[in-house]
């Protein structure tokens, strides 16, 4: 059972960084979006994800509680050492989450549309920023369990030039994921077409930030060259990869926009993969050279029990609704209206 | 403000936000499946235009209940790591399917909201069935959560160590029932005469009257079966807390001396230093009886209970008068309800019992908010009871008090501009729904 807990934490993560991912980048990418095409581009993102924008963030929940209730100290520790970030992050949360609903909702559109709008673009950046600058401090050994003074606890555990270069490569990946899911959405040429610069834009901005990470992991000595190069998984998934975006750089202009976006969503899992392939199952790693594994930090094995079934009956019932609702509205279109 | 202290306003404040939106999140949609079916079998416009403006009402609260209920679960992490650490795997059985109710409210809320004219509308309407029915299961199920920390089962507590967890007895501990009633009858009371009243303010306004008593009646249906129900399930709570926890009963009772035919103490002023209340009520042998079920049973009293275990007595004993005399005015005015609906229907008409309702709209909230500061300042020292202090699961990180204040800012931004959207959205409410 403890696999299939695990299994699922690392789905939560990955579906969250995938569909959560996109959703931030639709704001990510309406920061970047000139001031004329901004209305539009907000119409056509507000029909792709409303219906299951809620149901994206509940991936964060489902991870969250799989590691309080099955891996407690890594929990623990995170949300110890890791607070600030997770503070602004929430702050992110918040501000994001309501300023979407309120600017759709709000019975009078006037000038707090501005105000919603200005909120929801700058909170979908900070957000994964923070994001990924909790995953990269996790592995950075930076997490210093024997500190003694505030900043060397709290501050030093994310504040380094790699834990950002990951926030930066995340908050690129969410934009690129926006607008190469969004290619689909749109029947209207131009449109399409401006869409697939900003994916092509994005895309760019992950290679680059990603090597950013990668100069930056050799500036704080972190090994991230050898996790990715000195073991076949890392090495065939970096290939598979990069095949991919190859291709998707191929196929902008064609119809195949179901292909584009499992091709930007297998990126992602590769890109998981191999981030988490070399230090499995060490999921935090610690400045004295300890480190948390998912193995050893099990809280308790009839726990596990139960997490993995409740895990799996709870799939049952998800998955097939989930995707019966993100098909219902991309294929069904009103029958009136 | 040092930090422990920040902390528990911080957890009191997120929670006590949380809790309106989920009470919201839970109800709203019972009432909403009912305008819906009327709407489905009557086919009268009004009652769609209902189900549509309480449904834009719901995904305002709806939004926020879920941004708050996620900055909850790393709360209980940023906060108290040390209670998780060994909490977590004990009474986390109920998140982990909570997990799954709220997944399920997720998926079912976006088809409802976004799924008029598009379904078979049986099917859009169970969908909204569904909202209503996964949100109350993931109440009752954090409720049991909260159940455990003041009835912690599931686990051998020896040494310092906690051995053989069970987190399904653990789910399933005493006080989970008592509790998980109670909650979900108050969401339903508090909602319902929330709802109820600014309804009844629209009427009294004169304004699409049509559409307000229509809505008016749904919602005051649910709130005062609800009211009536909620002394009878607090009178279970209270027994329970007697048994269970009797330091927080003495606490909410301002009971100083354990004595036989103890008497039940209305409202006054706890006078800690000489161990009285003055200017209370007192009836004798009652508490004894509410307590107990005896008119001459014991009642344990605080000088029975070692300082260090007491809990906070004033903010305990009055939140406790707050909740019951909030509760006995609920059922008052829905058994004046239940006379207009069944005797005098000319009642109705009369404007003194929609002020009455009126008048009502905050108070289900506000005993809500005074029912947990019972249940939780009342636990106190005890993070969990019996085992854990509070002051030792507190986070090790300085500068709590920073986080607290922002928090405040934000929770007080955030009610401003929802209160400011309701006020909106019913302010327009002639112009979108007020058609023939
Ligand atoms: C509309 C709201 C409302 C109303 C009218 C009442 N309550 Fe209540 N009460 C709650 C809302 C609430 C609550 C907020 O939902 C609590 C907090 C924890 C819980 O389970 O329910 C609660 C807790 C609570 C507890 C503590 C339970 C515990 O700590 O385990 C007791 C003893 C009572 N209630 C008793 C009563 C009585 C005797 C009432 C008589 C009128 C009453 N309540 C009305
Ligand atoms: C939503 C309704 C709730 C409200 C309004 C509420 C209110 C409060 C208040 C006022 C405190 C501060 C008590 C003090 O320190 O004096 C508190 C503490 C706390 N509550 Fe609750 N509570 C609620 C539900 C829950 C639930 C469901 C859980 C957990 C499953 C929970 C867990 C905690 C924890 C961990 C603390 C901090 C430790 C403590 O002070 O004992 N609460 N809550
Ligand atoms: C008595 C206390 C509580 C009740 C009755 C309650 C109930 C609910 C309900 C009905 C919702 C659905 C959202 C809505 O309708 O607005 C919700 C959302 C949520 N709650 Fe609570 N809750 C309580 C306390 C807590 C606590 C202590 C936590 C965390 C530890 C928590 C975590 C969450 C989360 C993560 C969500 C978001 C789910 C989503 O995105 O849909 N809740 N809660």
């Amino acid at each position: 059972m403890l696999y299939v807990v695990m299994f699922f934490l690392w789905t939560a993560i990955l579906l969250y960084l995938i569909l959560g991912g996109a959703d931030f980048g639709a704001g990510i990418l309406e920061l970047f979006t000139s001031d004329k095409n901004k209305s539009k581009t907000r119409k056509t993102m507000y029909r792709a994800i409303g219906p299951i924008w809620e149901a994206n963030h509940m991936w964060l929940i489902i991870a969250i509680v799989i590691l309080f209730v099955g891996f407690p100290s890594i929990y623990t520790t995170m949300s110890t050492y890791m607070h600030i970030p997770l503070l602004l992050m929430l702050l992110g949360i918040i501000a994001r989450g309501t300023a979407f609903t309120f600017r759709h909702y709000d019975a009078v559109k006037d000038e707090m549309q501005h105000i919603y709008n200005k909120i929801f673009v700058y909170s979908s950046f900070i957000t994964p920023l923070f994001l990924g600058i909790i995953a990269g401090g996790t592995v950075a050994r930076r997490i210093d369990t024997d500190a003694n003074n505030f900043v060397d606890a709290y501050v030093m555990s994310w504040f380094n030039v790699f834990s950002f270069s990951v926030g930066l490569f995340t908050v690129a990946i969410c934009g690129f994921l926006a607008a190469v899911f969004i290619i689909g959405q749109t029947t209207d040429e131009t449109e399409k077409q401006r869409f697939i610069k900003k994916a092509k834009f994005f895309n760019v901005a992950a290679v680059i930030a990603g090597g950013l990470v990668f100069l930056a992991s050799v500036y704080e000595k972190i090994p991230l060259i050898n996790w990715v190069f000195d073991n076949t998984v890392g090495v065939v998934a970096f290939t598979l990869a990069t095949i991919s975006v190859v291709i998707l750089w191929m196929i902008w202009n064609s119809k195949y926009t179901n292909i584009m976006r499992v091709l930007a969503g297998f990126q992602v899992t590769m890109i998981l993969l191999i981030t988490t392939w070399k230090h499995y199952p060490n999921i935090v790693l610690l400045k004295n050279g300890n480190h948390l594994s998912l193995l050893e930090e099990q809280g308790n094995a009839k726990t596990i029990e139960a997490l993995g079934w409740a895990l799996l009956l709870g799939s049952i019932f998800i998955l097939p609704t989930l995707v019966y609702l993100i098909y219902s509205f991309q294929k069904k279109s009103p029958k009136t209206a | 403000m040092d930090d422990f202290l920040a902390a528990r306003s911080q957890m009191a404040l997120s929670l006590g936000f949380h809790i309106i939106f989920s009470c919201i999140g839970m109800v709203m949609p019972f009432f909403m499946a009912v305008s819906h079916y009327l709407y489905l079998k009557t086919n009268k416009i009004v009652y769609r235009n209902i189900t549509n403006a309480w449904s834009k009402g719901v995904a305002i609260f709806f939004a926020t209940g879920a941004v708050s209920g996620t900055v909850l679960s790393f709360e209980l992490g940023l906060l108290w790591p040390k209670f998780m650490l060994h909490a977590g795997p004990i009474f986390g059985m109920p998140f982990s399917l909570e997990g799954t109710a709220f997944f399920i409210e997720a998926i079912a809320l976006g088809f409802f909201l976004y799924g008029w004219d598009r379904f078979n509308k049986w099917f859009h309407w169970f969908t909204g069935v569904v909202v209503g029915v996964s949100g109350l299961l993931s109440g009752i199920l954090v409720v049991a959560a909260n159940a455990w920390m003041n009835s912690p089962t599931g686990f051998d507590y020896i040494d310092g160590k906690y051995l053989n967890i069970d987190p399904i007895a653990a789910m399933f501990n005493d006080a989970w029932f008592s509790q998980a009633l109670h909650m979900c009858i108050a969401a339903f009371a508090a909602t319902g005469f929330a709802v109820a009243g600014v309804h009844s303010l629209m009427i009294l306004k004169k304004q699409s009257i049509d559409f307000h008593t229509k809505s008016f009646k749904i919602a005051a249906i649910f709130g005062t079966i609800a009211a009536v129900l909620q002394p009878l399930s607090g009178d279970i709570s209270a027994k329970f807390v007697a048994k269970n926890q009797p330091a927080k009963l003495a606490a909410m009772e301002a009971h100083f001396e354990t004595e036989k035919s103890a008497s039940l103490i209305i409202g006054g002023i706890p006078n800690i230093e000489e161990k009285k209340v003055d200017y209370a009520i007192k009836i004798p042998g009652v508490l004894s009886f509410m307590a107990h079920g005896d008119f001459n049973a014991k009642v344990t009293g605080l000088n029975d209970i070692p300082k260090e275990n007491q809990p906070p007595v004033a903010i305990t004993h009055y939140a406790f008068q707050i909740m019951v005399g909030i509760g006995m005015l609920l059922m008052a005015i829905s058994l004046a309800y239940f006379i207009a609906l069944w005797k005098k229907k000319n009642w109705l008409q009369q404007k003194w019992l929609l002020q009455l309702f009126v008048l009502a709209t905050p108070l289900g909230f506000i005993a809500v908010e005074a029912g947990w500061t019972v249940t939780e300042v009342g636990r106190q020292p005890w993070i969990i009871k019996g085992i854990m202090r509070t002051a030792d699961a507190v986070t090790p990180m300085p500068g709590i008090a920073y986080s607290f204040y922002l928090f405040s800012a934000v929770y007080v931004s955030l009610s401003i501009i929802v209160a400011f959207m309701l006020y909106r959205q019913i302010k327009m409410v002639p112009k979108l729904y007020d058609l023939p």
